[in-house]
Protein backbone atom coordinates (compact mmCIF):
# COMPACT_ATOMS: atom_id res chain seq x y z
CA UNK A 1 0.00 0.00 0.00
CA UNK A 2 2.59 2.50 0.55
CA UNK A 3 4.93 1.60 -2.14
CA UNK A 4 1.73 2.12 -4.10
CA UNK A 5 1.09 5.87 -2.27
CA UNK A 6 4.74 6.54 -3.14
CA UNK A 7 4.42 5.62 -7.29
CA UNK A 8 1.52 7.24 -7.33
CA UNK A 9 3.01 10.81 -5.91
CA UNK A 10 5.78 10.25 -7.71
CA UNK A 11 3.55 10.18 -11.05
CA UNK A 12 1.80 12.76 -9.98
CA UNK A 13 5.23 15.14 -9.32
CA UNK A 14 6.35 13.89 -12.80
CA UNK A 15 2.78 14.83 -14.74
CA UNK A 16 3.56 18.45 -12.47
CA UNK A 17 6.92 18.78 -14.11
CA UNK A 18 5.80 18.26 -17.64
CA UNK A 19 2.76 20.89 -17.49
CA UNK A 20 4.86 23.26 -16.21
CA UNK A 21 6.85 23.54 -19.56
CA UNK A 22 6.07 26.88 -21.31
CA UNK A 23 2.87 27.14 -23.38
CA UNK A 24 2.13 29.91 -25.24
CA UNK A 25 -0.89 31.48 -24.29
CA UNK A 26 -0.28 30.70 -20.69
CA UNK A 27 -0.22 33.07 -18.20
CA UNK A 28 2.29 36.69 -17.80
CA UNK A 29 4.16 38.03 -14.71
CA UNK A 30 4.65 41.68 -15.71
CA UNK A 31 5.71 44.65 -13.36
CA UNK A 32 7.80 47.45 -12.82
CA UNK A 33 11.48 47.70 -10.99
CA UNK A 34 11.60 51.08 -8.90
CA UNK A 35 14.81 52.54 -6.50
CA UNK A 36 13.88 54.28 -3.83
CA UNK A 37 16.50 57.02 -2.39
CA UNK A 38 19.40 58.28 -4.16
CA UNK A 39 21.04 55.77 -6.43
CA UNK A 40 25.04 56.33 -6.73
CA UNK A 41 25.90 59.29 -9.52
CA UNK A 42 27.47 57.19 -12.53
CA UNK A 43 30.57 58.65 -13.79
CA UNK A 44 32.05 59.46 -17.21
CA UNK A 45 34.65 56.67 -18.60
CA UNK A 46 38.07 58.17 -19.38
CA UNK A 47 38.72 56.42 -22.36
CA UNK A 48 41.87 58.43 -23.04
CA UNK A 49 44.48 55.74 -23.09
CA UNK A 50 41.72 54.16 -25.64
CA UNK A 51 41.62 56.66 -28.97
CA UNK A 52 40.24 54.47 -30.84
CA UNK A 53 37.47 53.96 -28.78
CA UNK A 54 37.15 57.50 -26.78
CA UNK A 55 36.57 59.26 -30.50
CA UNK A 56 33.13 57.24 -31.16
CA UNK A 57 31.69 59.47 -28.42
CA UNK A 58 30.72 63.09 -28.73
CA UNK A 59 30.28 63.31 -25.04
CA UNK A 60 32.00 60.19 -22.67
CA UNK A 61 29.79 57.85 -22.18
CA UNK A 62 29.32 56.85 -17.90
CA UNK A 63 29.70 53.73 -15.94
CA UNK A 64 26.79 51.63 -16.26
CA UNK A 65 26.13 50.12 -12.41
CA UNK A 66 22.80 51.59 -11.90
CA UNK A 67 21.14 52.51 -14.75
CA UNK A 68 18.14 54.53 -13.98
CA UNK A 69 14.68 56.10 -16.34
CA UNK A 70 12.28 58.77 -15.38
CA UNK A 71 10.31 58.33 -12.12
CA UNK A 72 12.26 56.15 -10.15
CA UNK A 73 13.01 53.25 -12.60
CA UNK A 74 15.74 50.75 -13.01
CA UNK A 75 16.99 49.75 -15.49
CA UNK A 76 19.16 46.15 -16.05
CA UNK A 77 17.21 44.20 -13.23
CA UNK A 78 17.21 40.61 -14.35
CA UNK A 79 13.70 39.19 -13.25
CA UNK A 80 13.28 35.86 -13.44
CA UNK A 81 11.50 32.68 -11.90
CA UNK A 82 13.46 30.90 -9.62
CA UNK A 83 11.57 28.29 -7.86
CA UNK A 84 8.58 26.82 -9.51
CA UNK A 85 9.47 25.85 -13.23
CA UNK A 86 11.81 23.13 -14.21
CA UNK A 87 15.13 23.06 -15.72
CA UNK A 88 14.76 23.82 -19.50
CA UNK A 89 17.41 22.82 -22.29
CA UNK A 90 19.30 25.48 -24.11
CA UNK A 91 17.88 27.12 -26.90
CA UNK A 92 19.46 26.47 -30.23
CA UNK A 93 20.38 30.00 -31.40
CA UNK A 94 23.85 32.17 -28.88
CA UNK A 95 23.25 34.97 -27.12
CA UNK A 96 25.63 37.53 -28.51
CA UNK A 97 27.57 39.85 -26.18
CA UNK A 98 29.56 42.28 -28.24
CA UNK A 99 32.29 44.36 -27.80
CA UNK A 100 31.87 48.21 -29.54
CA UNK A 101 33.61 51.43 -28.34
CA UNK A 102 34.95 50.17 -25.31
CA UNK A 103 32.12 48.86 -23.69
CA UNK A 104 29.59 46.00 -23.84
CA UNK A 105 26.71 45.64 -25.16
CA UNK A 106 24.26 44.95 -23.98
CA UNK A 107 25.90 45.59 -20.25
CA UNK A 108 23.57 43.11 -18.89
CA UNK A 109 22.61 39.50 -20.34
CA UNK A 110 21.10 36.92 -19.80
CA UNK A 111 21.02 33.24 -21.16
CA UNK A 112 20.38 29.50 -20.55
CA UNK A 113 23.24 27.19 -19.04
CA UNK A 114 24.72 25.20 -21.70
CA UNK A 115 23.28 28.06 -24.42
CA UNK A 116 26.16 29.20 -26.60
CA UNK A 117 27.70 32.46 -25.78
CA UNK A 118 29.55 34.06 -28.83
CA UNK A 119 31.76 37.23 -27.48
CA UNK A 120 32.22 39.49 -30.85
CA UNK A 121 34.66 42.13 -31.13
CA UNK A 122 34.01 45.14 -33.74
CA UNK A 123 36.84 47.46 -32.22
CA UNK A 124 39.82 48.68 -33.81
CA UNK A 125 42.19 47.35 -30.73
CA UNK A 126 41.94 44.20 -28.53
CA UNK A 127 40.08 43.16 -26.25
CA UNK A 128 40.67 40.27 -23.50
CA UNK A 129 37.48 39.32 -22.14
CA UNK A 130 37.61 37.76 -18.59
CA UNK A 131 33.99 36.40 -17.03
CA UNK A 132 34.88 36.22 -12.97
CA UNK A 133 33.42 32.99 -12.58
CA UNK A 134 33.42 31.19 -9.26
CA UNK A 135 30.79 28.89 -9.75
CA UNK A 136 31.12 28.05 -13.74
CA UNK A 137 35.25 27.47 -14.85
CA UNK A 138 36.87 31.21 -14.98
CA UNK A 139 38.58 32.00 -18.37
CA UNK A 140 39.95 34.90 -20.00
CA UNK A 141 40.31 35.47 -23.70
CA UNK A 142 42.75 37.61 -25.81
CA UNK A 143 39.97 39.13 -29.04
CA UNK A 144 42.10 40.83 -31.38
CA UNK A 145 40.75 43.02 -33.96
CA UNK A 146 38.95 41.26 -36.57
CA UNK A 147 39.19 37.57 -35.00
CA UNK A 148 36.00 35.16 -35.53
CA UNK A 149 33.76 35.70 -32.50
CA UNK A 150 34.69 33.79 -29.17
CA UNK A 151 32.31 30.69 -28.48
CA UNK A 152 31.96 29.45 -24.94
CA UNK A 153 29.10 27.73 -22.80
CA UNK A 154 28.23 27.68 -19.11
CA UNK A 155 26.66 24.55 -17.37
CA UNK A 156 25.52 25.97 -13.98
CA UNK A 157 23.48 28.93 -12.81
CA UNK A 158 25.51 31.90 -12.00
CA UNK A 159 25.46 35.40 -12.01
CA UNK A 160 29.07 36.44 -13.54
CA UNK A 161 30.39 40.14 -13.64
CA UNK A 162 32.69 40.68 -16.74
CA UNK A 163 35.83 42.74 -16.89
CA UNK A 164 37.96 43.57 -19.73
CA UNK A 165 42.31 42.88 -19.05
CA UNK A 166 43.15 45.51 -21.28
CA UNK A 167 40.32 47.99 -20.52
CA UNK A 168 39.72 48.22 -16.45
CA UNK A 169 36.57 50.65 -17.47
CA UNK A 170 34.78 48.21 -18.81
CA UNK A 171 32.36 45.92 -17.31
CA UNK A 172 29.47 44.10 -17.74
CA UNK A 173 27.08 40.80 -16.31
CA UNK A 174 26.35 37.29 -17.83
CA UNK A 175 23.10 35.85 -15.88
CA UNK A 176 23.50 32.58 -16.38
CA UNK A 177 19.71 30.84 -15.88
CA UNK A 178 18.03 27.53 -15.78
CA UNK A 179 15.00 27.83 -17.78
CA UNK A 180 13.73 30.45 -20.17
CA UNK A 181 11.40 32.44 -17.89
CA UNK A 182 13.37 35.32 -18.01
CA UNK A 183 13.11 39.49 -18.76
CA UNK A 184 15.84 42.20 -17.80
CA UNK A 185 13.67 45.30 -16.95
CA UNK A 186 13.45 47.86 -20.04
CA UNK A 187 14.78 52.01 -19.36
CA UNK A 188 11.28 52.72 -17.91
CA UNK A 189 12.13 49.51 -15.49
CA UNK A 190 8.97 47.01 -17.16
CA UNK A 191 9.35 43.54 -17.79
CA UNK A 192 7.37 41.02 -18.65
CA UNK A 193 7.62 37.25 -18.69
CA UNK A 194 5.22 35.81 -20.56
CA UNK A 195 3.95 32.31 -21.78
CA UNK A 196 3.86 30.94 -17.80
CA UNK A 197 1.94 27.58 -17.47
CA UNK A 198 -0.87 27.83 -14.38
CA UNK A 199 1.24 27.24 -10.94
CA UNK A 200 3.18 28.57 -8.25
CA UNK A 201 6.60 30.36 -8.77
CA UNK A 202 9.18 31.98 -7.21
CA UNK A 203 9.94 35.32 -8.86
CA UNK A 204 13.89 36.93 -8.27
CA UNK A 205 14.70 40.40 -9.44
CA UNK A 206 18.78 40.38 -9.60
CA UNK A 207 20.58 43.95 -9.88
CA UNK A 208 24.34 43.98 -10.08
CA UNK A 209 24.58 46.59 -7.56
CA UNK A 210 21.44 46.23 -4.79
CA UNK A 211 21.18 42.49 -5.10
CA UNK A 212 18.51 39.45 -5.31
CA UNK A 213 14.69 40.18 -4.13
CA UNK A 214 12.19 37.43 -4.61
CA UNK A 215 8.22 37.35 -4.41
CA UNK A 216 5.75 34.51 -4.92
CA UNK A 217 2.89 34.46 -7.46
CA UNK A 218 0.67 32.16 -8.12
CA UNK A 219 -0.80 31.90 -11.85
CA UNK A 220 -4.19 30.66 -13.15
CA UNK A 221 -4.99 30.11 -16.45
CA UNK A 222 -3.72 33.06 -18.90
CA UNK A 223 -3.79 35.89 -16.34
CA UNK A 224 -1.78 38.54 -15.83
CA UNK A 225 -0.21 38.96 -12.78
CA UNK A 226 1.71 41.95 -11.52
CA UNK A 227 4.72 41.74 -9.24
CA UNK A 228 6.41 44.99 -8.76
CA UNK A 229 9.90 45.13 -6.94
CA UNK A 230 11.40 48.63 -4.73
CA UNK A 231 15.30 48.50 -4.31
CA UNK A 232 17.27 50.37 -2.34
CA UNK A 233 19.42 52.87 -3.57
CA UNK A 234 22.37 54.16 -1.69
CA UNK A 235 24.03 57.41 -3.10
CA UNK A 236 27.65 56.15 -2.34
CA UNK B 1 91.74 36.51 -46.64
CA UNK B 2 93.15 37.92 -43.16
CA UNK B 3 94.23 41.29 -44.43
CA UNK B 4 90.54 41.69 -45.97
CA UNK B 5 89.00 40.48 -42.77
CA UNK B 6 91.02 43.48 -41.14
CA UNK B 7 89.80 46.21 -43.79
CA UNK B 8 86.09 45.03 -43.52
CA UNK B 9 86.26 45.28 -39.18
CA UNK B 10 86.96 48.73 -39.94
CA UNK B 11 84.35 50.18 -42.57
CA UNK B 12 82.13 48.30 -39.72
CA UNK B 13 83.20 49.93 -36.55
CA UNK B 14 83.31 53.28 -38.45
CA UNK B 15 80.41 52.90 -40.37
CA UNK B 16 78.59 51.68 -37.04
CA UNK B 17 79.98 55.28 -35.44
CA UNK B 18 79.08 57.34 -37.97
CA UNK B 19 74.91 57.41 -37.25
CA UNK B 20 75.73 58.42 -33.70
CA UNK B 21 78.74 60.83 -34.59
CA UNK B 22 76.91 62.66 -36.78
CA UNK B 23 73.37 62.55 -34.45
CA UNK B 24 71.41 61.21 -37.48
CA UNK B 25 68.93 60.02 -34.45
CA UNK B 26 67.92 63.14 -32.95
CA UNK B 27 67.00 63.15 -29.07
CA UNK B 28 63.45 63.43 -28.46
CA UNK B 29 62.25 66.98 -27.33
CA UNK B 30 63.05 67.82 -24.30
CA UNK B 31 60.29 69.39 -22.06
CA UNK B 32 61.79 69.01 -18.28
CA UNK B 33 63.99 71.45 -16.28
CA UNK B 34 66.24 68.33 -15.25
CA UNK B 35 66.24 66.32 -18.69
CA UNK B 36 69.52 68.57 -20.02
CA UNK B 37 71.88 66.87 -17.16
CA UNK B 38 70.28 63.36 -18.65
CA UNK B 39 70.71 64.18 -22.29
CA UNK B 40 74.55 65.57 -21.04
CA UNK B 41 75.57 62.84 -19.76
CA UNK B 42 73.71 60.12 -22.46
CA UNK B 43 75.95 62.39 -24.48
CA UNK B 44 79.10 62.15 -22.34
CA UNK B 45 78.43 58.02 -21.81
CA UNK B 46 78.09 58.02 -25.93
CA UNK B 47 81.53 59.74 -26.53
CA UNK B 48 83.22 57.77 -23.89
CA UNK B 49 81.81 53.94 -25.00
CA UNK B 50 82.60 55.57 -28.93
CA UNK B 51 85.73 56.32 -28.49
CA UNK B 52 86.58 52.57 -26.75
CA UNK B 53 84.88 50.96 -29.33
CA UNK B 54 86.36 52.78 -32.20
CA UNK B 55 90.17 52.42 -30.81
CA UNK B 56 89.33 48.96 -29.56
CA UNK B 57 88.37 48.11 -33.09
CA UNK B 58 91.14 49.65 -34.88
CA UNK B 59 93.62 48.42 -32.68
CA UNK B 60 92.15 44.33 -33.23
CA UNK B 61 91.84 45.52 -37.04
CA UNK B 62 95.61 46.85 -37.55
CA UNK B 63 96.76 43.33 -35.46
CA UNK B 64 94.63 41.57 -37.66
CA UNK B 65 96.02 42.79 -40.87
CA UNK B 66 99.59 42.94 -39.33
CA UNK B 67 100.14 39.44 -38.50
CA UNK B 68 97.03 37.78 -40.48
CA UNK B 69 100.03 35.82 -42.36
CA UNK B 70 102.85 34.70 -40.07
CA UNK B 71 105.76 33.21 -42.09
CA UNK B 72 106.46 29.32 -41.46
CA UNK B 73 109.20 29.12 -38.50
CA UNK B 74 109.45 32.65 -37.08
CA UNK B 75 109.67 33.30 -33.64
CA UNK B 76 106.08 34.27 -31.52
CA UNK B 77 107.02 37.12 -29.65
CA UNK B 78 105.07 38.33 -26.38
CA UNK B 79 104.01 41.75 -24.58
CA UNK B 80 105.66 41.92 -21.67
CA UNK B 81 104.37 40.98 -18.62
CA UNK B 82 101.93 38.18 -20.23
CA UNK B 83 98.12 37.81 -19.74
CA UNK B 84 98.30 38.88 -16.25
CA UNK B 85 99.42 42.25 -16.64
CA UNK B 86 97.11 42.79 -19.69
CA UNK B 87 94.15 41.75 -17.42
CA UNK B 88 95.14 43.90 -14.97
CA UNK B 89 95.95 47.02 -17.23
CA UNK B 90 92.22 46.12 -18.65
CA UNK B 91 90.28 45.76 -15.20
CA UNK B 92 91.91 49.00 -14.10
CA UNK B 93 90.94 50.98 -17.44
CA UNK B 94 87.54 49.89 -17.77
CA UNK B 95 87.16 50.32 -13.24
CA UNK B 96 87.84 53.58 -14.03
CA UNK B 97 85.42 54.28 -16.89
CA UNK B 98 82.65 52.94 -15.17
CA UNK B 99 83.94 54.98 -11.46
CA UNK B 100 83.96 58.29 -13.61
CA UNK B 101 80.66 57.62 -15.80
CA UNK B 102 79.32 57.41 -12.39
CA UNK B 103 80.39 60.04 -10.27
CA UNK B 104 79.61 62.27 -13.12
CA UNK B 105 76.49 60.61 -13.72
CA UNK B 106 75.86 61.11 -10.28
CA UNK B 107 74.71 64.37 -10.29
CA UNK B 108 72.34 64.11 -13.47
CA UNK B 109 70.64 61.51 -10.89
CA UNK B 110 70.65 63.90 -8.22
CA UNK B 111 68.99 66.01 -9.80
CA UNK B 112 65.88 64.12 -9.79
CA UNK B 113 66.34 61.50 -6.89
CA UNK B 114 68.38 62.72 -3.61
CA UNK B 115 66.45 66.56 -3.70
CA UNK B 116 63.28 66.30 -2.41
CA UNK B 117 60.60 68.68 -4.22
CA UNK B 118 59.55 72.02 -3.23
CA UNK B 119 57.08 72.11 -0.84
CA UNK B 120 54.26 74.11 -2.76
CA UNK B 121 54.85 71.30 -5.76
CA UNK B 122 51.66 69.55 -6.84
CA UNK B 123 50.78 66.56 -5.23
CA UNK B 124 49.26 63.90 -7.42
CA UNK B 125 48.83 59.98 -7.18
CA UNK B 126 49.88 57.99 -10.12
CA UNK B 127 48.71 54.23 -9.65
CA UNK B 128 49.76 51.21 -12.28
CA UNK B 129 47.31 48.11 -12.24
CA UNK B 130 46.76 45.54 -15.59
CA UNK B 131 47.22 47.60 -18.13
CA UNK B 132 46.06 51.51 -17.51
CA UNK B 133 47.58 54.25 -15.35
CA UNK B 134 45.40 55.96 -13.34
CA UNK B 135 46.22 59.62 -11.34
CA UNK B 136 44.28 61.28 -8.51
CA UNK B 137 44.21 64.68 -7.59
CA UNK B 138 43.34 65.56 -3.91
CA UNK B 139 40.56 68.04 -4.62
CA UNK B 140 39.37 71.52 -3.07
CA UNK B 141 40.40 69.80 0.72
CA UNK B 142 43.72 69.27 -0.67
CA UNK B 143 44.05 65.92 1.10
CA UNK B 144 43.68 62.70 -0.36
CA UNK B 145 41.37 60.01 1.10
CA UNK B 146 42.53 56.87 2.25
CA UNK B 147 42.68 54.21 -0.05
CA UNK B 148 40.45 50.13 1.19
CA UNK B 149 42.34 48.38 -1.62
CA UNK B 150 38.84 45.71 -1.07
CA UNK B 151 36.85 48.52 -2.08
CA UNK B 152 38.73 48.96 -5.82
CA UNK B 153 35.46 48.54 -7.77
CA UNK B 154 36.81 49.32 -11.76
CA UNK B 155 33.11 48.85 -12.92
CA UNK B 156 32.23 51.71 -10.82
CA UNK B 157 35.62 53.88 -12.19
CA UNK B 158 36.66 53.25 -8.36
CA UNK B 159 40.12 52.30 -9.64
CA UNK B 160 41.62 53.47 -6.05
CA UNK B 161 39.58 51.80 -3.43
CA UNK B 162 37.77 54.95 -2.10
CA UNK B 163 35.06 55.14 0.42
CA UNK B 164 33.53 58.16 0.23
CA UNK B 165 30.53 56.80 2.43
CA UNK B 166 32.39 56.73 5.57
CA UNK B 167 35.07 59.28 3.96
CA UNK B 168 34.73 62.36 3.75
CA UNK B 169 38.21 63.36 2.35
CA UNK B 170 38.05 61.27 -0.34
CA UNK B 171 34.80 62.86 -1.95
CA UNK B 172 36.35 65.45 -3.71
CA UNK B 173 38.84 63.56 -4.85
CA UNK B 174 39.31 63.68 -8.76
CA UNK B 175 40.63 60.52 -10.39
CA UNK B 176 41.69 60.26 -14.15
CA UNK B 177 43.04 58.39 -16.78
CA UNK B 178 45.22 61.28 -18.83
CA UNK B 179 47.76 63.05 -16.21
CA UNK B 180 47.61 66.41 -16.44
CA UNK B 181 49.64 69.37 -15.20
CA UNK B 182 50.44 73.06 -15.22
CA UNK B 183 53.32 74.04 -16.75
CA UNK B 184 56.26 75.32 -15.09
CA UNK B 185 55.27 74.03 -12.05
CA UNK B 186 56.90 71.26 -10.07
CA UNK B 187 54.51 67.83 -10.04
CA UNK B 188 55.46 65.46 -7.04
CA UNK B 189 54.26 62.09 -8.39
CA UNK B 190 53.68 59.40 -5.45
CA UNK B 191 53.80 56.18 -7.48
CA UNK B 192 52.02 52.55 -6.29
CA UNK B 193 51.52 49.32 -8.23
CA UNK B 194 48.48 47.69 -7.76
CA UNK B 195 49.36 44.56 -8.65
CA UNK B 196 52.70 43.57 -10.76
CA UNK B 197 55.27 45.92 -11.45
CA UNK B 198 54.68 48.42 -13.75
CA UNK B 199 56.96 51.33 -15.03
CA UNK B 200 56.38 55.54 -15.78
CA UNK B 201 58.08 56.27 -19.19
CA UNK B 202 57.50 59.96 -20.71
CA UNK B 203 60.99 60.55 -22.85
CA UNK B 204 60.29 63.77 -23.51
CA UNK B 205 60.42 64.56 -19.50
CA UNK B 206 63.41 61.80 -18.98
CA UNK B 207 61.72 59.95 -16.59
CA UNK B 208 61.68 56.43 -16.40
CA UNK B 209 60.63 55.06 -12.42
CA UNK B 210 59.41 51.85 -12.01
CA UNK B 211 56.62 50.83 -9.57
CA UNK B 212 56.98 48.21 -7.27
CA UNK B 213 54.30 46.96 -5.60
CA UNK B 214 54.21 47.16 -2.04
CA UNK B 215 56.71 49.91 -2.59
CA UNK B 216 55.66 54.06 -1.69
CA UNK B 217 58.37 55.44 -4.47
CA UNK B 218 58.11 59.05 -6.26
CA UNK B 219 59.40 61.61 -8.13
CA UNK B 220 59.25 65.06 -8.85
CA UNK B 221 59.55 66.73 -11.95
CA UNK B 222 58.71 70.34 -13.58
CA UNK B 223 57.44 70.27 -17.21
CA UNK B 224 58.20 73.35 -19.83
CA UNK B 225 56.32 72.66 -22.53
CA UNK B 226 52.68 72.96 -23.18
CA UNK B 227 51.46 69.76 -25.52
CA UNK B 228 50.39 66.52 -24.94
CA UNK B 229 52.83 63.39 -24.65
CA UNK B 230 52.60 59.92 -24.28
CA UNK B 231 53.17 57.54 -21.12
CA UNK B 232 54.31 54.47 -21.53
CA UNK B 233 54.55 51.31 -19.56
CA UNK B 234 57.91 49.72 -20.33
CA UNK B 235 58.30 46.92 -17.29
CA UNK B 236 57.08 43.70 -19.00
CA UNK B 237 53.69 43.43 -16.97
CA UNK B 238 51.13 40.70 -18.64
CA UNK B 239 49.22 40.33 -22.01
CA UNK B 240 48.01 43.51 -22.11
CA UNK B 241 51.45 45.31 -21.65
CA UNK B 242 51.93 46.40 -24.78
CA UNK B 243 48.05 48.56 -24.71
CA UNK B 244 49.50 50.24 -21.54
CA UNK B 245 49.75 53.76 -21.83
CA UNK B 246 48.51 57.15 -20.80
CA UNK B 247 48.78 60.61 -22.06
CA UNK B 248 50.29 63.45 -19.87
CA UNK B 249 48.74 66.94 -20.74
CA UNK B 250 50.73 69.20 -19.67
CA UNK B 251 48.36 73.03 -19.54
CA UNK B 252 48.92 76.04 -19.40
CA UNK B 253 48.11 77.31 -15.17
CA UNK B 254 44.21 78.57 -16.38
CA UNK B 255 43.42 75.71 -18.49
CA UNK B 256 44.73 73.48 -15.77
CA UNK B 257 42.06 74.91 -13.39
CA UNK B 258 39.57 74.62 -15.99
CA UNK B 259 40.50 71.10 -16.21
CA UNK B 260 40.08 70.70 -12.29
CA UNK B 261 36.47 72.19 -12.30
CA UNK B 262 35.42 69.91 -14.75
CA UNK B 263 36.84 67.08 -13.17
CA UNK B 264 35.11 68.35 -10.34
CA UNK B 265 31.83 68.85 -11.50
CA UNK B 266 31.76 65.08 -13.06
CA UNK B 267 32.08 63.49 -9.29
Amino acid sequence: MRTKNIFLAGVAILAAATMTYAVPGGGTVSGKITYEGTPAKQKPIDMSKEPSCAKQYATPPTTETVVTGPNNALENVVVYISAGAPDEAAPSQAAIFTQKGCRYLPHVLAFQVNQELKVLNEDQTSHNIHPLAKINREWNKSQPPGTPPISDKYDKMEFIPVKCNVHPWMHGTFAVLKNSHYAISADDGGFKIPNLPPGKYTVTAFHESYGEQTQDVTIAGSETKSVNFVFKAKPY
Amino acid sequence: MGKLFGIVLVIIALASAYPIATHMYVMPEDISTHGHAIDDQLSDTMKEAGFSFLGAQLVLAFFVFKFAHRKEGSKLTHLPGGAKLMVTVAFIIVGAEVFALGVLGQKAWANVYFTPPRPDALQIQAQAGQFAFYFRYAGVDGKFGVIHPDKIDEGNQNFFGLDPANDIESRDDIVSGELAIPVNREVHLLMHAKDVGHSFYVRELRIQQDFVPGLDLSVHFTATKIGKYEIVCTQLCGLGHYNMKAYLSVMAQDDFEKWMKQKASEL
